[in-house]
């Protein structure tokens, strides 16, 4: 358990000591305590998701010359998006009929928790980081990918065809720019050395930040636009194109179980922010202020990027959003793979 | 081979009456093959009202209102064709003035429903933005239109014998501001929509509908200008004033949804010299004639024809020597380009259904009357 604060590390070193004394396993207590730090975790990018829907309530009405919410919670509305979960709470919970229900209530929760599970890997700040997995890397690869099949779930098991088309468009669309992603990856990695988060962030201490070095900005880039992707934000909202699909794959969803979908959207927008802070903008680093809020001030800057592209462009079609991942983003990002280990092997990494 | 063993088969949607993109209660049955469009059957008639059967049972002045609520996104196209079947039965020469606001009220009209266009177009296409741009121009407009009428959507203002107020003080102010606003504001569109790359790939070369079909289906107005053919009521039968205004007639060759999305917004540059001219050239009068206390035209029938914002808004009228005409036809020109609609949906996407149909502006107030 090296990877946690400093205090909380005396604090499980001297619990631990005194639940071995009394005999009992440790490994029940390791557990125990695992849970404790994913539960701190999920409460906080919980009440961080309620806060980015009032953001991002508040950045469009800006951008739509309006005011957005401004009578929950004092003049800014800060308060809204608390009422607006607690009615969500509160509605009847409505199944349809004809919908196949095992899957129809077992999907929200499977695109929830695995958008949950990869904050564990995420390094708020210096050892502020739940697990670092030495697999960190292909770990989020992996876990990031399970939601697309509840989203499939939930468009199957719905019975609705505006719920399928959503879901079809959306496992076509995370297929394809998973590849993209990954190959962004590759080209972090080898310039870490390591798929291990914290060598990844080590590797750009002291302003070393991958994004200034030569040629890991054509990573950035693809890496950002297959992230939005992942998020089905605009131009690639087209799981849910409000437009065109209604509501896409969670049409015949209400209540909490909508909410769920809703929650999980914007906690994998906080991670897409979050990890691409990791990667490319050096995570924690940063002078004078304490690591944890540079960590913040970059992710939400990430965050604020996306959501300004979301309320100013329209939508992309399908053949247009597969045309380019296929024929545009994996070409590059081939080229980038190429160009980083050409620049890794002549230069070396410095 | 995969799909010799797993036979597809087409699919059939229901788009609509409840959709967002439909433009109200329109029904479109859809036949899918994946998300391809290989039919397309629209279902008409959740907004039926009976208008045409209500004006024979309403006095010629009484039916007016009514005539609003056909097109509701430009109500005074509409009274002005009805009010010109009326006043040829009648024979009634207009004052000079009120034929001059009427052209202004018909333009103002035409810029707010342009707008709404523009705005519910690029909502269609997934620009919530420019969305709320559009609504935000147009509501000068309707605060002028309360300011001289009373009323913001339906106006009834265009009444048998001329238009039933003078513009009040203030109004010639506020209509040339807002013209010098518009304009600038048009260029922000260009530069947020005309040259977005999404906007572009999304529109250009979408929904085809060539010369020869849009004039066999009966399309008009910016539908078929949009596809190259200049046949505008207002210099083809100008009616009113427009033969003194000094205006172009916006053609695209392009015939796609970007070529009929221009039209409409260099239509609005148009309107603006048009308001701007009637502001300078505005005679003094009266600007209602005088009528008999009961309207009963001879026996007859005459027809109105009007360039409303979607196109050529026609109104047939039959009296008898009543009091209450005989009959009353609407002619709406959404309903004839909804018929090409499916031949233009042919071939496309979902994605591209509701641009398709944006672009073709429909209203189904007129549609269903």
């Amino acid at each position: 358990m090296s990877g946690l604060p400093a205090a909380a590390s005396g604090l499980h070193s001297s619990l631990l000591t005194w639940w071995a004394d009394r005999g009992l396993p440790p490994w029940v207590f390791d557990a125990i305590w695992m849970v404790l730090m994913a539960a701190i975790v999920t409460v906080f990018v919980l009440l961080t998701v309620l806060f980015l829907v009032w953001v991002e309530r508040k950045i469009s009405g800006d951008i739509q010359s309006r005011v957005g919410p401004n009578r929950t919670g004092g003049r800014f509305g800060l308060l809204q998006t608390a009422a607006d979960a607690l009615k969500l709470l509160t509605k009847e919970d409505i199944i349809p009929e004809c919908a196949d229900r095992p899957i129809f209530v077992l999907a929200p929760f499977l695109v929830f928790v695995p958008v949950l599970v990869v904050f564990l890997i995420v390094p708020f700040g210096e050892h502020w980081i739940v697990k670092d997995l030495n697999l960190g890397v292909l770990f989020v690869v992996a876990v990031s990918a399970l939601p697309v099949i509840g989203i499939f779930m939930a468009g199957w098991g719905s019975n609705n065809k505006w719920a399928l088309l959503g879901a079809v468009r959306a496992v076509g669309q995370a297929i394809s720019y998973e590849i993209p992603l990954i190959l962004a990856l590759v080209c972090v990695v080898v310039f870490a050395g390591s798929i291990r988060i914290g060598d990844i962030v080590s590797a750009q201490r002291d302003g070393h930040w991958f994004i200034t070095r030569f040629p890991l900005q054509i990573a950035f880039l693809l890496y950002f636009v297959a992230a939005m992707a992942e998020v089905n934000r605009v131009p690639f909202d087209l799981p849910e194109a409000e437009s065109e699909l209604v509501a896409g794959y969670h049409v015949e969803y209400s209540g909490m179980r909508f909410a769920l979908f809703f929650l999980a959207e914007f906690a994998h927008l906080f991670f897409v922010a979050a990890f691409c802070t990791t990667l490319f903008l050096g995570a924690w680093d940063g002078p004078w202020l304490p690591p944890a809020l540079w960590f913040l001030i970059k992710t939400y800057a990430v965050i604020l990027v996306i959501m300004w592209v979301r309320w100013t462009i329209p939508r992309l079609r399908i053949d247009q959003v597969m045309g380019f991942a296929w024929k545009c983003l994996v070409p590059i990002g081939l080229l980038a793979v190429l160009a980083t280990g050409l620049v890794a092997a002549v230069w070396g990494v410095p | 081979m995969i799909h010799e063993t797993t036979p597809t088969t087409q699919v059939a949607l229901n788009m609509g009456p409840q959709h967002p993109s439909t433009h109200g209660v329109l029904r479109l049955e859809l036949m899918l093959e994946g998300e391809v469009i290989v039919g397309c059957n629209p279902i008409i008639g959740y907004l039926h009202r009976g208008i045409e059967k209500i004006g024979e049972a309403r006095s010629y002045p009484g039916f007016l209102p009514y005539t609003d609520r056909l097109d509701y996104l430009s109500s005074a196209s509409n009274n002005l064709a009805y009010v010109q079947a009326v006043e040829k039965l009648i024979e009634l020469e207009v004052p000079e003035r009120a034929r001059y606001l009427r052209v202004m009220l018909l333009e103002l009209n035409r810029i707010a429903s342009h707008l709404v266009f523009v705005a519910t177009f690029a909502n269609d296409l997934g620009a919530t933005t420019a969305f709320l741009y559009g609504f935000r121009e147009r509501e000068p407009i309707m605060d002028m239109f309360e300011m001289w009428t009373g009323a913001r959507l339906t106006q009834s203002w265009i009444r048998i014998g001329g238009v039933a107020g003078d513009i009040p003080e203030g109004f010639a102010e506020a209509a040339r501001s807002f013209c010098a606003m518009l304009l600038p504001r048009l260029q922000e569109y260009d530069r947020l929509l005309t040259g977005n790359h999404i906007f572009r790939a999304r529109t250009e070369g979408v929904g085809l509908l060539s010369r020869d079909v849009g004039i066999n289906y009966g399309c008009s107005g910016p539908t078929l200008r949009g596809s190259g053919e200049p046949y505008d009521i207002r210099r083809a039968e100008p009616h009113e004033v427009y033969d003194r205004l000094n205006f172009d007639v916006v053609t695209d060759d392009s015939a796609d949804c970007m070529g009929r999305y221009r039209v409409r917004i260099e239509e609005m540059r148009q309107s603006v010299r048009i308001v701007e001219q009637c502001l300078s050239q505005l005679p003094a009068g009266e600007v209602l004639a005088r009528l008999p206390r009961v309207v009963r035209p001879p026996e007859g029938e005459a027809w109105g024809r009007v360039e409303s914002p979607r196109g050529d808004f026609g109104c047939f009228v039959v009296s008898d020597g009543g009091p209450q005409p005989l009959r009353v036809r609407i002619r709406a020109p959404s309903f004839y380009h909804m018929g090409a609609l499916p031949e233009m949906l042919r071939g496309w996407k979902i994605g591209d259904v509701v641009a398709i149909l944006g672009s073709l502006d429909i209203v189904l107030g007129e549609i269903d009357r």
